[in-house]
């Protein structure tokens, strides 16, 4: 067992984790942040995404022990006083949301483009979500959603 | 969970080296994209890793006094795709940076990590075998510094010596000055995907003439690969279609293509051809050469 | 009849829940004490188990237990997810063990260990020793069904699972009287569903000494029977909770992973054990979409005139019955009512195979048959100097038409009028004067399909769904239903349904949205894009009555008939005069506290929907195809749907989106790859098997054509499914008319087009 420090949707937490876990595997059965998917366990569905410090990273592939002393936010920590964010309220009104199970990787991600404030073109911001799979959506919605948050910035 | 009986964070590179050199069975993990899934898989049991991140200043890359850019062995590819240096002098790279994985990925794999998994397909490799890319490997003996042509040994396997540690890869003035590339990564979908066949090319152009060629190409033979006979024929052709599909059919000649379940080797060859002309028309393009149709 | 909420777009009930992460999935739950249970998969693709020693294992600490076939009821079940038939005649095949004492495949489940964490799990896996006879095996059907092939099943010695023979007409006459005829052999690959959650499950034995089962499934009653049949206990003794579910498309339209899971939790006594699949494990061994080949007659007139079609598929089973026979046959009884043929033979085979087991999967063998089809129509009248639009025009069903075998009469018909539509938002005549006499590397083509599928499985399965409705105080309800939301948006259609028939603003309709056997009503699940129409009508049935008891109560009230009244947002209308009577609120109040009538509304009924509504539709496809390296880019795709009235424009769409992104996985990227040396997967992760990225994805048009059918309690027909049927043949049209060149097997892979670009001399 290891202690580590770290900050999820900014609140401190000091853990005991085991060395062998991943990052998803410690938000997910230690702190039970249970917005964390797992899809695909190697970084090809994206489901696992969070943000470390701001950049969307795929936890499934992350070593828990590197996130000592780093800042993390899972979907949990998106919506604050108990409203939605602009991103999340996108993907509710453009029906971006089906099953479900992408789709807290994907408001994390758009989150970061958002607070990124780059300006994308349309090819652009499909490469920049490119690391998700969804099954249901055939992305037409979500990419509607994360158009208009980034038209309204 | 997986499979780690101990792991070093040093946070200086001497004690990284030291740690190194007295266990000897230390595996190094950079961004850990490929490391954790080559343990996820199995093929890595009971891991002893030294892990890296900690070192700070491995991901610099600047341009020293020489013109020579360094990229530190840390840089991801989402730092590499929007480095300025590297987009203004070294463009192919960032290319073929952006085509690694998805988003998540490149903010998580590094090109040190992604030259010292050896891979074929590395995303990175083809375009560095362009660029004639010099690798500077560090050791508590010293450092030393090698061609990467000279690196890969074979699929997965690269000549990192015990003790030593991959820190910077280097791309001297000459090699990058007023040239012009193009990287073509060919795979089954736009995103998310390891290439079947790569591309890169890299050129000077002087009037209507090809100066320097350079080819280089990923996933047709055990190793990355450079075309010489056929950067050899470009040397001082006039630029026409006919030069340039004659130089594409030569670098079929370098390769060594097999059957596979991911692309037969009759396939790969022709892709070769294919992808090879288009790189170069682009590159001819980009170095301020004519546009050919 | 105008609906004030059916037919809008309303916001899904549970989207909130699933963009701030607070939507519960079968793996989001924690139990104290919580094990993992992992299995030891064959690494043979065909052998015989002659010992297993788990001693080792056992050993091991942190293992709480190792079970293997020997520890468990000898007793053979079958899996689909079916409803259970009262006829033995009619039920699944029963050839499985929950672990087997036969390897069938590469991954088949040998034996299980349980253990206080994964890496103690796997660890003790490799301690357990196999002694295996290993067997010949067989990848390939037709090879499967030479005399001499290795025997999968000892009760099918040819390994053949199914086969029928199904004449309507005098094929013979009508191919005499043809002008011409047209064969053709067309191929489909073995794709997977990958719904982005894995199959997970976990159990325990609660205070009663009953099995608590926590899945992510479609059908959580016939979990509940098939759990019970496997280990061969009381069914009661058994209940299956199904929280949020992350996709299923059909592969949790079966029973795989639970009754293991149940006997986990036995063999620890109890304790809750979770049972999760990785992504590579589930490849394997969940289900696949049957591979199917068709060998096609059609007999034609000189005019056009289709007169008869000779179809012989070949469906390849896998390893294990699953779903088996049934896919072929219900494709085989839902394309007969495209076009009208004067005879037809259809005569399927389904064959067992040393592969994963294929099963149920999105449109239930329709992706196969209409890509045999609809490829084949094509060809014909290419081959024959015919729009292949007018063509399918001549010979399309009308209205009226009536299926001599199921019965099933075809009541609205809004395909002509979806072609119509799908022309003009291509350009058809328009491009097809453009793209004449193509030169060059990068060439154009148009392409289309039609299709026409059933909603629900009347007449061959029997459909009931379920409902209840209680009323609150405030004149809200709560809505419980059978029927399982997995994504598909029914939790918001059939509260729709409810409110419009109830008066009721959508957010006054509470929905619970998971299923308890103990609690919900009975209803069978989802699967064959039946919830809308049948749990519809279970809906529709149960507001009606609620509806029924807040007007008698209101009209006592003021002494007027029912008859007189009406609910409007959520309040008591007199119709004649549009004036407010009373709110609803002060109805439900009266029912809960009036000291004399005191009787809080409710409704709880089943519905057997006796009837079914074919529903139809076309994809029109624009494709760019690179001569050089054999690369098919989508340029644009519609497809335009007759489903009746649709409830939910949004969600509607998004069934479109998904289903037309999955079959431009079929058409262009996506299979199932086994070395044929060894029969072992070669891309069962997310990084080798090709699913599509947003980057491979195109604008995806969808379109809907309103026919109400009479049969739908709103005039809903099917839609779920049927929008994966058509892209992938019209995909292969449009590479057919830019090149000329047909390509009959699916995936149309850069190098199938390349090899077949370089044997038609293209290149």
């Amino acid at each position: 067992m290891k202690k580590i420090s770290l900050n999820v949707n900014g609140k401190p937490y000091s853990i005991d984790i085991d060395m062998r876990e991943s990052l998803l595997e410690v938000l997910r059965d230690r702190l039970h942040f249970t917005g964390v998917k797992q899809g695909c366990s190697v970084g090809e569905c994206g489901a696992c995404t969070v943000l470390i410090d701001g950049t969307a990273i795929d936890s499934c592939i992350y070593l828990a022990v590197w996130a000592d002393g780093k800042s993390i936010t899972t979907i949990e920590g998106v919506s604050k006083d108990g409203k939605l964010s602009k991103v999340q309220q996108a993907f509710v009104d453009e029906g971006a949301v089906q099953c479900g199970f992408c789709t807290p990787g994907l408001v994390l991600t758009t989150t970061a483009i958002v607070e990124s404030g780059k300006k994308l073109t349309e090819e652009e911001i499909k490469r920049e979500i490119s690391g998700h799979l969804c099954r249901c959506t055939g992305y037409n919605k979500i990419f509607n959603a994360v158009k208009k948050v980034l038209d309204e910035e | 969970m997986f499979d780690i009986v101990n792991i070093e964070k040093p946070d200086t590179m001497e004690a990284a080296l030291r740690m190194l050199s007295s266990n000897p069975k230390l595996k190094i993990i950079a961004g850990g994209t490929d490391v954790l899934i080559h343990m996820r898989s199995g093929a890595l049991e009971e891991a002893e890793l030294l892990s890296i991140r900690d070192i700070p200043g491995m991901n610099e890359i600047s341009i020293l006094e020489d013109g020579t850019i360094s990229i530190g062995a840390m840089a991801t590819f989402a730092q590499i795709n929007r480095n300025d240096i590297i987009n203004t002098h070294l463009p192919v790279l960032s290319e073929a940076a952006v085509s690694v994985g998805g988003p998540q990925i490149r903010n998580m794999a590094t090109i040190g990590g992604n030259i010292c998994n050896g891979a074929v397909s590395a995303d990175s490799a083809a375009t560095l075998f362009a660029y004639n890319a010099v690798l500077k490997l560090v050791s508590s003996s010293g450092e030393r510094l090698v061609q990467i042509g000279d690196f890969y040994a074979g699929p997965g396997k690269v000549k990192l010596l015990p003790g030593e540690i991959l820190t910077n890869v280097l791309i001297s003035k000459d090699d990058y000055m007023k040239t012009g590339g193009c990287y073509i990564k060919y795979s089954g979908r736009k995103a998310m995907d390891i290439a079947m066949l790569a591309v890169s090319t890299v050129c000077r152009v002087e009037g209507n003439k090809l100066a320097d060629v350079r080819i280089a190409l990923g996933v047709a033979a055990p190793t990355p690969i450079r075309c010489s006979e056929a950067e050899a024929y470009a040397k001082d052709k006039e630029i026409t279609a006919e030069a340039l599909k004659e130089i594409s059919r030569l670098a079929v000649k370098a390769s060594r293509a097999r059957d596979s379940w991911r692309a037969s080797k009759a396939y790969r060859e022709h892709l070769i051809e294919v992808l090879t002309f288009r790189a170069l028309k682009e590159a001819v393009k980009r170095s301020g050469g004519v546009e050919l149709e | 009849m105008a609906y004030e909420i059916v037919g809008k777009r309303e916001t899904r009930k549970d989207a909130v829940a699933k963009v701030t992460g607070k939507a519960k999935y079968a793996d989001d739950f924690f139990e104290r004490d919580m094990l993992v249970g992992k299995v030891l998969r064959s690494p043979h693709a065909h052998a015989i188990i002659k010992n297993i020693d788990v001693s080792k294992a056992k050993a091991l600490p942190g293992v709480e237990a190792v079970i293997t076939h020997k520890d468990l009821p000898n007793i053979l079940y079958a899996t689909a997810g079916h409803p259970w038939s009262l006829d033995p005649e009619h039920r699944d095949v029963a050839d499985r063990l929950i672990l087997t004492d036969k390897a069938r495949l590469v991954g088949d489940g040998i034996a299980a260990v349980v253990a206080v964490d994964e890496l103690t799990a796997k660890k003790a896996l490799k301690l357990i020793e196999v002694e295996y006879e290993v067997l010949p095996f067989v990848l390939d059907p037709e090879k499967a069904m030479l005399p001499g092939a290795p025997v999968i099943h000892e009760e099918k010695p040819d390994n053949i699972l199914g086969s029928a023979k199904e004449e309507i007409g005098d094929c013979k006459a009508d191919f005499k009287k043809a002008d011409r005829i047209f064969e053709g052999v067309y191929e489909t690959s073995i794709v997977q569903h990958c719904h982005l959650e894995i199959q997970s499950a976990y159990a325990y034995v609660d205070t009663d000494g009953r099995i608590v089962i926590v899945s992510s499934t479609q059908i959580p009653q016939i979990v509940r029977r098939i759990v019970g049949q496997a280990l061969g206990i009381q069914w009661g003794k058994i209940r299956v909770i199904k929280p949020y579910i992350g996709g299923g498309f059909g592969n949790k339209q079966d029973v795989i992973i639970e009754p293991l899971t149940a006997a986990m939790t036995l063999a620890v006594n109890g304790r809750p054990v979770r049972y999760s699949l990785t992504r590579e494990e589930c490849f394997i061994d969940t289900r696949t979409r049957h591979a199917m080949k068709f060998y096609v007659r059609t007999a034609v007139t000189n005019e056009g005139k289709m007169l008869s079609l000779d179809m012989k598929p070949i469906s390849n089973n896998g390893a294990y019955a699953s779903h088996g026979h049934t896919i072929v046959m219900s494709a085989g009884g839902k394309f007969r009512f495209l076009y009208n043929y004067d005879s037809m033979n259809y005569e399927p085979k389904t064959v067992y195979t040393n592969l994963p087991a294929a099963g149920a999967m999105r449109a239930y063998g329709c992706p196969q048959i209409f890509f045999a089809l609809e490829s084949h129509v094509d060809d014909i009248a290419r081959e024959m100097n015919i729009d292949p639009v007018e063509f399918r025009l001549k010979n399309l069903v009308s209205e009226g038409k009536v299926d001599p075998h199921s019965g099933i009469v075809v009541r609205s018909f809004g395909l002509p009028e979806c072609i119509t539509k799908g022309k003009q938002l291509i350009k058809w005549d328009e491009k097809l004067k453009k793209y004449k006499n193509q030169k060059g590397t990068k060439r154009r083509g148009l392409g289309m399909a039609c299709f026409s599928y059933a909603t629900g499985t009347y007449p061959h399965g029997f459909e009931i769904g379920g409902a209840r409705i209680v009323m609150n105080q405030d004149g809200s309800v709560q809505l419980q239903i059978g029927a399982t939301e997995i994504g598909q948006g029914s939790d918001t259609v059939l509260s729709q349904i409810a409110a419009e028939v109830l008066g009721l603003p959508l957010d006054m309709v509470h929905v619970i949205s998971q299923q308890d056997t103990d609690i919900s009503p009975f209803d069978l699940g989802a699967y064959a894009s039946r919830q809308t129409f049948v749990s519809g009508a279970a809906v529709k049935k149960a507001a009606d009555e609620v509806r029924r008891k807040v007007l008698e109560i209101a009209a006592k009230k003021i002494g007027l008939s029912i008859d007189q009244l009406d609910i409007k947002n959520a309040r008591i209308i007199e119709k004649k005069l549009k004036r407010e009577i009373c709110t609803l609120e002060e109805v439900a109040m009266e029912s809960y506290y009036d000291p004399v009538d005191a009787a809080p509304i409710t409704s709880d009924v089943t519905a057997n929907v006796r009837t079914n509504a074919m529903a139809y539709g076309v994809t029109f496809v624009e494709v760019e195809v690179d001569m050089e390296t054999g690369r098919i880019e989508v340029i644009e795709i519609y497809n335009v749907h007759d489903s009746g009235v649709i409830i939910n424009p949004q969600l509607a769409e998004g069934q479109v989106h998904g289903g037309v992104s999955m079959s431009m996985g079929y058409a262009l990227s996506e299979q199932m790859l086994f070395d044929p040396k060894t029969g072992a997967p070669l891309n069962n992760n997310f990084l080798d098997y090709k699913l599509q990225t947003i980057m491979d994805t195109p604008d995806i048009g969808a379109d809907f054509v309103e026919v109400p059918d009479p049969a739908g309690s709103v005039g809903q027909k099917s839609l779920g499914e049927n929008t994966t049927i058509s892209p992938a043949p019209a995909i292969r049209n449009a590479l057919l008319h830019a090149t000329g060149m047909p390509v009959n097997k699916l995936p149309l892979t850069p190098q199938k087009v390349f090899e077949n670009l370089k044997e038609s001399g293209l290149l």
